[in-house]
């Protein structure tokens, strides 16, 4: 069996500073991360490269210290690694990310494509599905559990505002993943040893095969109007009683503020 | 010189800090209260490669570097001493000089079980009568036949009880002294082999301190390691390497009292400001800081020379001596800002300054570490 699972280098923090002029992420000094529904998502692979020797390709769009991540994903234990990079993805909304990306599936060869739910720097959930619409591919989003029969049909637990549902569909497939879904394993430390001798393919516009109008900037309808962060809130109460006593706090609280 | 983390240190940096603060902190306090050997956290480390780090992959180690291990030593320690020391004692001590000086059946045979953690290490050089003076050994080892029969007994053992394997030193020719010790690779179910009482500690409370008793222990020639009668200078050789560990769990208790002083000062107020706005508090902030730097560069400098087969024996000994008493004066320092609530347990600084302590005493003790530097000085 082939996996691919799509990750995002995002910076390590749900608290990002926005710059007040431009609207765009500050993104100085913050350090960065495999973003966590991905990163359960490679937990996801390998638990099926544990168990049936599937072999695991991971795949990211970013700029090339994009890289890092990549060798971060060899030391937890994956096969290979492709880095897509090119000045001419810059600026991409996520239409034109996941144009680029489908460009770069398209050749390969997968039985399951696994993708987060969505990036905690953009929080659209729509990449993973635009992959699937563009490839023509059945898709089962917010994935909170999948079991594999050993041929090719996949049994997924996915995750609804009040309940889940279970799909069964066949490879290949899409599916995005929650980060609660899986715990994702520790690198290993001969990974980590290994990890900078392997080979991170870099891949370009040159070598997919998608319309440069789709891509970057010019493949991009999204136009940001404004981007702005909320106030601050107060610090709140603490108060260390029993459930009943709470109860009749928060009460009050509610009704002080004539919510209730 | 670069002074520069590699992309690897890096990447293990993450993994170790990570490992540290999910697995490892969360048990520090219970494991001292309840003297209670972290096994889980043994069982953890092992298929991460934590307990093989510098082992080759040839022998299902790693294939890391001692600076990557002395980096395992310190972030470990930074939360819990105990477990810094049992990943110590178990690489430093049994892995190490098995690597070294094993035979390729030894390696074969060993190696692999120890690097994944599957099997625990620890060494028995000290005896009640011979700690520094290591020569004094009552520990005999007689030829019979195909095996060697040990007795005698060993103190102060780390990690004895959960061992399965000790590297045990013994008299093979009592009349040449220090020429006449022999080292052996023992299992734990050899005939005659028991492991006694556990000491009662005043820090590093979870790590397994016992005294081994050898009552006509019978080990099989093959198990010699090393050449007859050379066991002094491979014990000696050994405890060089076990020193970077030592120096870097001593490293690690201060840097780990040191990040939960910061984390105070800034919290505590008092008279109208929080303590760190206080000159005094700045300046022994700044006096720690520095000593705590300087250990790290010595306790890397040794790791470096070793990882680039330079002689190191000096630089451990160095490392080992400045970082143990680093961190009995960080520690020290670390409870007179937490004041009272510093005394107490419902602080971890309480727990690192008894841990402190031991760091200057094992693995040679200071006064065996000046010994080793002026010794060098005045060759």
């Amino acid at each position: 069996m082939n996996i691919v699972v799509c990750i995002k280098q995002v910076p390590d923090t749900t608290e990002i500073k926005i710059n007040p002029k431009t609207g765009t992420l500050i993104r100085e000094g913050v350090p960065s991360i495999i973003n966590p529904d991905d990163k359960a998502g490679i937990e996801l692979a390998l638990s099926l490269k544990d168990d049936y020797n599937a072999h695991v390709t991971v795949i990211t769009m970013g700029p090339p210290q994009a890289e890092d991540i990549l060798r971060e994903a060899y030391a937890m234990g994956v096969d290979r690694a492709i880095l897509l990079t090119d000045r001419k993805f810059a600026g991409a909304d996520t239409l034109a990310t996941s144009q680029a990306l489908a460009g770069a599936l398209r050749k390969l060869e997968f039985d399951l494509l696994i993708t987060g739910r969505q990036a905690i720097d953009g929080d659209t959930a729509q990449v993973g599905p635009q992959i699937a619409e563009h490839l023509d591919l059945p898709q089962v989003s917010y994935l909170e559990h999948l079991a594999f029969d050993g041929k090719n049909t996949f049994t997924v637990k996915r995750r609804i505002e009040d309940g889940y549902e279970l799909h069964q569909v066949d490879g290949p497939c899409v599916v995005t993943v929650l980060s609660g879904a899986y715990v994702p394993r520790y690198m290993s430390v001969r990974g980590i040893v290994e990890a900078f001798s392997k080979d991170v393919e870099v891949w370009g516009f040159e070598q997919i095969e998608v319309d440069e109008t789709n891509l970057g900037l010019k493949g991009s309808p999204t136009r940001v109007h404004k981007a702005f962060s909320r106030g601050v809130k107060a610090p709140g109460q603490m108060y260390e009683v029993d459930a009943t006593e709470a109860a009749g706090i928060i009460m009050s609280k509610l009704k002080e503020k004539f919510i209730i | 010189m670069d002074f520069s983390l590699t992309k690897t240190d890096t990447l293990f940096l993450k993994m170790i800090r990570e490992f540290t603060e999910k697995e490892v902190k969360p048990l520090a306090a219970e494991v001292d209260e309840q003297e209670r050997f972290p096994a889980e956290t043994v069982a953890k480390m092992g298929p991460l490669g934590i307990m093989g780090i510098p082992i080759p992959v040839e022998y299902g180690g790693a294939g890391g570097s001692n600076m990557l291990y002395s980096m395992a030593v310190e972030e470990l320690s930074t939360a819990c001493a105990t477990t810094g020391v049992i990943v110590s004692a178990h690489s430093s001590l049994c892995a190490a000089p098995i690597l070294e000086y094993g035979t390729e059946e030894q390696k074969q045979k060993y190696l692999p079980k120890l690097a994944s953690g599957q099997w625990l290490g620890a060494f028995g050089l000290t005896e009640p009568n011979a700690g520094t003076d290591a020569a004094a050994q009552q520990t005999i080892a007689v030829e019979d036949g195909d095996n060697y029969i040990l007795n005698g007994s060993k103190i102060f053992i780390t990690n004895s009880g959960y061992a399965d394997v000790y590297i045990i030193l013994a008299m093979t020719d009592k009349s040449q002294g220090t020429r006449g010790i022999t080292a052996f690779i023992v299992e734990k179910d050899f005939p005659g082999f028991s492991v006694g009482k556990q000491e009662k500690k005043l820090g590093i409370r979870g790590s397994a301190t016992c005294e081994l008793i050898m009552d006509d222990c019978v080990v099989p020639k093959e198990n010699m390691l090393g050449k007859i009668n050379k066991g002094f200078s491979l014990a000696m050789k050994t405890l060089d390497g076990g020193r970077i560990g030592i120096a870097a769990q001593a490293l690690g208790i201060a840097q780990g009292a040191m990040d939960e002083t910061v984390k105070y000062v800034k919290e505590r107020k008092q008279f109208g400001r929080p303590i760190s706005a206080f000159q005094n508090t700045q300046f022994q902030l700044a006096d720690m800081q520095t000593r705590i730097v300087s250990s790290r560069l010595l306790v890397r400098q040794a790791a470096f020379k070793k990882d680039h087969k330079q002689p190191y024996s000096v630089e451990a000994a160095m490392a080992k001596l400045y970082a143990a008493e680093t961190a009995m004066e960080v520690t020290n320092k670390a409870i007179q800002f937490h004041g009272g609530y510093g005394y107490t347990r419902e602080y971890p600084v309480e727990r690192m300054y008894r841990d402190a302590k031991i760091t200057e005493i094992y693995e040679g003790t200071s006064e065996v570490q000046r010994m080793v530097i002026a010794g060098a000085l005045l060759r």
